[in-house]
């Protein structure tokens, strides 16, 4: 359910009481503490962060799209990993994220339109005896090929509707 | 003073400074791309690099102190090659259109290049692609041009207190830009251009009005009129190579009217005319009661960075619109009725050392049914081109003057031009109406130099004014900051977006050094003191102005035409 921007404003409210007379060293445990309960980075959630610590919009933003941790669109319903470490980026990763990207229309760290599918590029998630290996809510998917993507997409979307609270397990 | 030795060569050089500063001082050139004068060093482009006797790696000139006896080579092979290496590589992903660009034979990174003889493309790799920012009415952002050397971030920053601009993301994929990455034109940016004076390459460039101004003068129909600032005609010979500070006012005019304007009128007018506006409003306030102190409102960076920082000061801000805007508002009424020309067959363009200015014209407020008070702004820089485009070679011309009604100016007018200028003119004016009396007229030297805050407290008549001055915004924020504190001595402070004024606007001609800028500044003091007429309400033309159709200062067809108001902005930031 979306969240109105009031009981956003609200909850980003709640967490920077958590940091009363915060600095600017306060910034990224502040950030992560937002995503954590927001799921992403709003620019509200940054504004509001940067009139708390008196940082400008910039700055924060700045030091925002340094980490990879942080996000400013929702997850998707499906959210996606892609692994780019080194044993998937030998096995082919990249013309997986190439093919996963052209499939669903979004590009790293996007949302798609509908909600559904959100992409993101991680190091390694350690399972490198599967790679190529993506991650789809938190279920792996190995031995990846273009081919198979399709039908991956096609199989958690079938189990989605069966189950519709299926992503809520993870 | 301690000893080193600069290529086998001994030098003086003062404790504590960088070694960058002592070979400046010595005389001894290095190279840098990321430096700026008076801000802390930030080492990042690696141009300055020298070698430094019994030290492994290169040390970077500007962030490293000099110490007793230090050997240093500033060109050895080892420099040279890691210079010339640095230059290569930011141009394996630079555009190859310099050409093109805006830039070309007046760009830092084209002119390292040519010194440190790259001739061949060294390396190739993957170009990023990058989207230019043309939303904004002043200011065009190029992040393919950009080179990452962070002289507009810190410019932004640590000059104006605005920080409309910063780094985003990370390693080869940074660039700079603002807030979520937005177009300038929502973002926190008061349009004063000082990034584009830093800005080393072609990456940071006004927004051109070239184009529409040619064609106004090609077309028979439209009436072309043109104003030209107090300080355009201290810095424009510059760009024609002559030394700073050469005053080139009646060459100018003889200039615009071989383009074919079909008048030339002096925004020192207008500032004549903001003059008797702005010093009654403050007589009033002074008599009323406030809200004091009185904010200028000429320099419309400012004005922006009040209304989304300080929206609680607006109430201080004058109502006075800017020069540029009472003379575009007094042309299209009173100067259309008088000539009998339909307004909306009147272009109107203003030459600005300013890049806000383009801004401030395009303002709802300043647009009634549809038809602007001025129609084009171009800055000192375009007004250059327009010249050299046309052939005119300013050593021919032989002076002229402006057109009447709107060509005569006080030198209180001309001083509009630097920091603390708007502030004596004022004074000159108020003190006549507070009292009755002309003030002396000398310089108030407290007032005078390019010191970023400056104050005064002068008697008036039976009271005791107090004035500040403030040029560069993070000065006009630490005394916005006092007065929120509780300081209540001043009556009235004078804010210029640009550090030392209008002299050094965003829109004045590039790698003008302190010097040059201090040079203008002398000029503009020395036509006030040789000039005749030194006050605003002592202007003949500015008398029959009021006389004839304006009425008295404050009146209703002067607040209709030459006050305006203002509001609070949201912008990301």
């Amino acid at each position: 359910m979306p969240v109105s921007s009031t009981s956003m404003a609200d909850r980003i409210e709640t967490i920077l009481t958590r940091y009363p007379n915060g600095k600017r060293d306060a910034l990224i445990p502040l950030l992560q503490d937002i995503q954590e309960d927001l799921g992403f980075l709003s620019r509200q959630a940054v504004l509001q962060v940067g009139r708390h610590l008196n940082l400008p919009a910039s700055k924060i933003y700045g030091v925002a799209t340094f980490y990879n941790q942080f996000r400013f669109e929702p997850q998707g319903r499906f959210h996606i990993q892609v692994c780019r470490g080194t044993a998937c980026h030998v096995k082919g990763s990249a013309i997986v994220l190439e093919t996963l990207q052209q499939h669903l229309g979004i590009g790293p760290n996007q949302t798609s339109r509908d909600g559904q599918f959100s992409l993101e590029v991680v190091a390694c998630i350690g399972a490198c005896g599967l790679a190529p290996v993506i991650s789809i809510n938190g279920e792996f998917f190995g031995g990846v090929t273009p081919e198979k993507i399709p039908d991956i997409i096609e199989a958690v979307r079938r189990q989605d509707q069966k189950d519709p609270d299926h992503d809520q397990h993870f | 003073m301690i000893t080193i030795e600069v290529n086998n060569q001994t030098i003086e050089a003062k404790s504590g400074q960088t070694i960058l500063a002592a070979l400046k001082a010595a005389g001894v050139t290095v190279p840098t791309l990321c430096h700026l004068d008076d801000l802390p060093p930030s080492g990042a482009c690696r141009m300055c690099v020298v070698e430094v006797e019994g030290r492994g790696g290169l040390i970077p000139s500007c962030a490293y102190p000099v110490a007793e006896g230090m050997k240093i080579k500033t060109h050895s092979p080892r420099v040279v090659r890691a210079r010339k290496t640095i230059i290569e590589l930011l141009l394996a992903d630079h555009p190859d259109d310099c050409l093109y660009c805006v830039r070309s034979g007046n760009c830092e990174l084209q002119k390292l290049a040519e010194q440190y003889g790259v001739r061949e493309r060294r390396f190739t790799g993957a170009r990023s692609s990058h989207h230019l920012d043309t939303s904004s009415p002043s200011i065009v952002r190029d992040p393919a041009k950009c080179i990452l050397c962070g002289r507009c971030v810190r410019v932004c920053e640590e000059i104006q207190g605005v920080s409309c601009i910063d780094f985003l993301g990370r390693g080869s994929r940074t660039i700079v830009g603002t807030a979520f990455n937005q177009g300038l034109n929502v973002s926190s940016c008061i349009h004063c251009g000082q990034c584009i004076l830093a800005c080393p390459t072609g990456a940071l460039r006004e927004q051109d009005c070239l184009k529409e101004v040619f064609n106004a003068l090609k077309d028979p129909d439209t009436f072309v009129v043109v104003q030209h600032a107090p300080s355009v005609s201290v810095s424009l010979a510059e760009e024609f190579g002559m030394k700073p500070g050469v005053d080139v006012c009646g060459i100018m005019t003889a200039a615009l009217r071989q383009l074919g304007f079909d008048r030339v009128f002096d925004t020192g007018f207008s500032a004549d005319l903001t003059i008797m506006e702005e010093a009654s409003e403050l007589a009033r306030r002074i008599r009323q009661g406030g809200p004091l102190p009185m904010l200028t409102s000429c320099s419309p960076g400012w004005i922006k960075f009040v209304e989304q920082f300080y929206p609680d000061f607006m109430p201080h801000l004058s109502t006075c619109k800017s020069p540029q805007q009472m003379m575009g508002a007094i042309l299209k009424s009173y100067f259309a009725e008088t000539e009998g020309i339909d307004p909306a067959r009147i272009f109107s363009v203003s030459i600005m050392p300013c890049t806000a200015k383009k801004f401030e014209a395009q303002r709802p407020e300043m647009i009634h049914d549809g038809i602007a008070d001025i129609d084009a702004v171009i800055t000192t820089r375009e007004f250059a081109k327009l010249i050299r485009a046309h052939g005119l070679e300013l050593s021919r011309l032989a002076p002229d003057v402006a057109d009447s009604p709107f060509g005569m100016r006080s030198s209180a007018g001309k001083l509009f031009g630097a920091t603390g200028g708007v502030m004596e003119a004022a004074l000159r004016t108020a003190h006549y109406l507070l009292t009755g009396s002309e003030m002396p007229i000398e310089p108030i030297k407290e007032l005078r130099g390019l010191k970023g805050i400056k104050r005064a407290h002068l008697q008036i008549g039976e009271l005791q004014v107090g004035v500040a001055v403030a040029s560069n915004l993070s000065n006009a924020r630490a005394l916005l900051d006092e007065i929120a504190a509780g300081r209540s001595d001043l009556h009235f402070i004078e804010v210029m977006t640009c550090p030392g004024g209008c002299i050094n606007g965003g829109g004045q001609p590039l790698h003008a050094d302190p010097q040059a800028i201090s040079e203008r500044m002398k000029r503009l003091y020395k036509i006030d003191r040789d000039d005749p007429l030194h006050c605003s309400h002592n202007n003949p033309e500015i008398i029959r102005l009021y006389r004839d159709y304006l009425g008295e200062p404050l009146g209703e067809r002067s607040h209709q035409l030459l006050h305006t108001h203002y509001s609070e902005r949201t912008v990301y930031a």
